[in-house]
């Protein structure tokens, strides 16, 4: 039996499309990745240092987006010094666009409470340059200002000064920052990954080298509920639900057809 | 809302609804958004590239060292130099002197990576999968997690059997590899759900943003 394949498009449409108008609200439970990632987080004393690789560009915005969100709603409020930077050529001015608008939200500062440095190329030589002297890959930051003009930089050098590397990826720069920052420099790691790379991430979990990690949109989900501020996450792993429901409806339906059709032919 | 603001969205609505268009059938408005999105990304990695790679690397140094501004400025010529050696590809007669910053790269590349991925891949991951018995030795693991760590060293056995060519899959041999593939179904078909979840999100993004921030259906 052929189906117009363009009907699972309209009911996946429609998945989506109806719980977002009716604004269903399902429970979130938190899974033991994420929670470790919070719990992590949550043990740095103010006036900690974050360093936050995002590390995607428009195409992974739906999931990491939310989550990148949560995670400096989290550092502003407990004034862990955030410094940003991306691997992604294609991602600086999203990733200025987030940051200014959490930060404009909580009323951190530019230059005291976070600074963006925005994107450098050659993935290997950044996080090897980082090690030695983040002012050697990064002479100014993303506005163009010296390193050693803003404030809250003066005391930071190296992976030293720095208590916790947070990787939004949407490819392999997790596994690079494992490779070269905690290997190397035995700095401590986070992630935070789209669906399609989650598996791959779950060894490192597993034996320490990622201290938490989140995955995709049921991730950031999680990670909202835990920081306390719902927003895009929670609303869109609702939709999500439903999407997922549906797809398993269809791929019961096509198997029991399948095996139908079969019996009829023999 | 600003106007330039309220263009910005009409044409990301635009766009969002022709790359859509073709979940009905192929047409002009999806193409024109297809290529529209190659050629913007193509341009703006190059600009940036310039601007956050090539003016801050290179070009800052090289006039640096040459205005005599910063005489440091000139160990920063030699890898200049190696780099542009790749522009030698343009020209039959000197295409050899390629071959000098390929072998700077491939071995960089593989003196700084071999230590660190045998350390972060194979070390690491070895270590992380004997320890639990180890914590099973000195009782602090129990239950459940004895259940984990020897599913977990099966795993690994019967996937890496799977993947032993030096004899043939026969009798133990064929069940232990066979065991092996279900771990490496059980593996792909969780990859595959993941990514289902991922491209579903994508989706529901632009749904979203067409629903609020272009219609204002939804809050």
């Amino acid at each position: 039996m052929n189906m117009d394949r363009r009907i699972v498009f309209i009911l996946v449409a429609l998945a989506v499309i109806i719980p977002m108008l009716l604004s269903v609200n399902l429970p979130v439970s938190v899974s033991e990745p994420t929670q470790k990632f919070y719990d992590y987080v949550e043990s740095l004393p103010a006036g900690s240092t974050i360093m936050i690789g995002f590390d995607y560009g428009p195409s992974s915005l739906a999931e990491l987006n939310p989550m990148a969100k949560a995670l400096l709603k989290q550092c502003f409020d407990k004034d862990i010094r955030v410094i940003g930077m991306t691997l992604v050529v294609d991602a600086p001015t999203l990733v200025s666009a987030l940051i200014q608008e959490v930060a404009a939200e909580k009323g951190a500062v530019e230059g005291e409470d976070y600074v963006f440095l925005g994107y450098r190329p050659g993935e290997i030589q950044v996080m090897l340059g980082i090690g030695t002297d983040i002012a050697s890959v990064y002479d100014t930051d993303y506005n163009g200002t010296a390193i050693s003009e803003i404030p809250m930089m003066q005391n930071i050098t190296n992976y030293d000064q720095i208590d916790l590397l947070v990787d939004f990826a949407s490819s392999d720069t997790v596994e690079s920052w494992i490779i070269y920052a905690n290997v190397q420099y035995n700095q401590k790691i986070a992630a935070g990954v789209t669906g399609v790379i989650i598996a791959q991430m779950f060894p490192y979990l597993q034996t320490g080298q990622l201290v938490g990690l989140l995955s995709g949109i049921l991730g950031a989900a999680e990670y909202e509920n835990l920081v306390g501020a719902p927003a895009k996450g929670m609303q869109w792993i609702n939709v999500e639900s439903f999407v997922h429901l549906l797809i398993v409806v269809l791929v019961i339906v096509g198997n029991i057809t399948y095996f139908i059709h079969r019996s009829r032919e023999a | 809302m600003d106007l330039w603001s309220s263009i910005g969205i009409w044409v990301a609505a635009f766009l969002t609804l022709s790359i859509y268009s073709v979940l009905y059938r192929d047409n002009p408005f999806y193409r024109f958004a297809e290529h529209l999105f190659v050629g913007v990304s193509v341009g703006y990695g190059i600009v940036l590239s310039i601007y956050q790679g090539f003016i801050p690397f290179a070009w800052k140094p090289f006039t640096a060292a040459m205005t005599g501004e910063s005489l440091t400025g000139f160990i920063k010529l030699i890898p200049i130099g190696i780099g542009l050696l790749f522009f030698a590809r343009l020209s039959p007669r000197h295409t050899w002197l390629i071959r000098y910053p390929i072998a700077i790269l491939i071995g960089f590349g593989s003196g700084i990576a071999i230590p660190n991925v045998l350390r972060a891949n194979i070390f690491e991951q070895t270590r992380g999968t004997i320890e639990p018995f180890a914590a099973i030795y000195a009782g602090t693991l129990a239950g459940w997690g004895i259940f984990e760590a020897v599913l977990m060293v099966v795993g690994v056995v019967c996937t890496l059997i799977y993947f032993f060519f030096s004899t043939e899959h026969r009798g133990p041999v064929k069940w232990l590899s066979k065991v092996g593939i279900a771990f490496l179904m059980i593996g792909f078909g969780s990859a595959f759900g993941n990514t289902v979840m991922g491209r579903v999100a994508l989706l529901i993004q632009r749904v979203d943003f067409l629903l609020s921030d272009w219609l204002h259906i939804i809050q």
